[in-house]
């Protein structure tokens, strides 16, 4: 029996720079048993570093769109990508706790003939895979267990801010450590993990090279661990650490969304995986 | 000649009254400081920020790249003992100096972007041909590839006025 629970929500550094990441969500989902409905029409979630940034009733309303396609499918939202959880995660909280601001998205929404009453969850692929599927069945699917060490790299957004999220210690996090445990991979211990890549906050678009620095700071951490890889669980932070690799010289840890590592784990194919447009080429 | 700073007490009650409730409960701890990333390399001091808030320093503030530093971790709330939001905040603040005219020029393309395609990057040939290949249409069936969807989704940033704010079309 598929489970019909969950609508991807793609956002746009995955299907429009990482689509392998896209990809790999598709094919370990249907592996699992369920059947990811897709968003007709969905848009940028939008961004929380950008356009929350610009004009956050804009953000509310453009979100919501987003939040009253999903409820029109009848499902859930399945994010895979921080910034998207982050977000879509936001808006639907105050549209719950502001019925007042829920009336006046509303009024916008029926300009176009939509409405949101406020049904939809938001949740992050990591979670539902460590919570919902869990160890066990994850397991089972696993046929070529990896042997490599790897530095986990959580973002911001995927736990914080924790009052309102409340899926992991904000200090002291162990849902993708333990992820990638299940998968044979090692997750190595290293110097201010949960530092942001740098990328987020409209921070990348306005100073790529302040960006950077957070970037490079990151990564030398990373590099003294001894990690031989990099997984995330954001198609943003993995642009940042990908593409910006190539502006700092003595760099050369590949990328891979938690996705694409499963997926490698599970046996797939290696073209679902998208590996060519990775800037830091990834031989495995 | 003093340069003494003219508050505007205005200013502290407006980001109060758009959702930043608890700006005044900053007791200038400077925890927020000691947690940001930001700040370690460079000027930027998040306590700062928040207490000219507090003041009313609307032309330190609005006009400044200092406004434009946080990357948006939540490191900061996450370890205030006051619950300020600071990031909320923050980004209150950012809308009002987008309100006043202060955007940079890179951020305008990132929402020109978005009015064109309802995204925030642009695709190419060579992405829908790796898309193609890889099983997936070449375009996501998003706002990309639906004329209506696109239609609607700029009809909202019309509504909000997004679309004058950025100077768009």
């Amino acid at each position: 029996m598929t489970n019909d629970k969950f609508a991807l929500f793609l956002g746009c550094v995955a299907p429009l720079r990482y689509p392998g990441i896209e990809k790999a969500t598709r094919e370990m989902f249907k592996a699992l048993g369920y059947n990811l409905k897709e968003m007709p029409g969905a848009g940028c979630c939008p961004a929380p570093g950008v356009i929350r940034s610009f004009d956050q009733a804009t953000w509310l309303a453009l979100a919501a769109r987003n939040l009253a396609i999903a409820e029109k499918e009848g499902c859930d939202i399945l994010t895979i990508c921080n910034g998207c959880y982050g977000s879509l995660f936001d808006a639907n909280h105050i549209l719950h706790e502001d019925p007042a601001m829920l009336a006046k998205v509303n009024e916008i929404l029926k300009g176009i003939g939509m409405h949101y009453s406020g049904k939809v969850q938001v949740r992050h692929f990591a979670d539902v895979m460590f919570n919902d599927i869990g160890i066990e069945k994850l397991q089972q699917k696993i046929t070529n267990p990896l042997n490599m060490n790897v530095a986990a790299h959580y973002g911001c957004h995927f736990v914080r801010p924790s009052k309102i999220k409340h899926l992991d210690d904000p200090e002291r996090p162990h849902i993708l450590d333990e992820l990638i445990g299940w998968t044979g991979a090692k997750s190595v211990p290293y110097a201010e993990k949960n530092m942001c890549c740098g990328a987020g906050g409209g921070v990348r678009s306005r100073d790529g090279k302040f960006a950077l620095s957070f970037t490079e700071t990151k990564l030398k951490n990373m590099k003294a661990a001894k990690a031989d890889y990099i997984i995330d669980v954001c198609p943003f932070c993995h642009l940042q650490f990908d593409r910006g690799q190539k502006d700092l010289p003595g760099y050369n840890l590949p990328v891979i969304h938690l996705a694409q590592l499963y997926g490698m784990a599970m046996g797939l194919p290696r073209a679902s995986l998208g590996l060519e447009a990775h800037e830091i080429k990834v031989n495995l | 000649m003093s340069n003494a700073k003219i508050p505007d007490p205005a200013f502290a009650q407006s980001i109060i009254d758009a959702g930043g409730k608890t700006l005044d409960l900053c007791y200038q701890c400077g925890t927020c400081t000691g947690s940001c990333p930001s700040g370690r390399t460079t000027a930027f001091r998040t306590r700062q920020l928040i207490r000219k808030a507090q003041l009313g320093l609307k032309d330190d503030i609005l006009p400044s790249d200092e406004l434009w530093m946080c990357t948006t971790c939540y490191s900061c709330v996450e370890r205030c003992p006051r619950d300020v939001d600071i990031v909320d905040i923050i980004i209150l603040m950012r809308n009002m100096a987008v309100q006043k005219g202060y955007m940079a020029e890179d951020h305008k393309k990132v929402g020109a972007s978005l009015l064109k395609t309802g995204h925030t990057v642009p695709s190419s040939d060579k992405m829908k041909a790796l898309r193609t290949s890889m099983g997936l249409p070449a375009d996501p069936p998003t706002t990309i590839s639906d004329a209506k969807a696109m239609a609607d989704f700029h009809k909202i940033m019309e509504k909000t006025g997004f679309v004058k704010l950025i100077g768009g079309q």
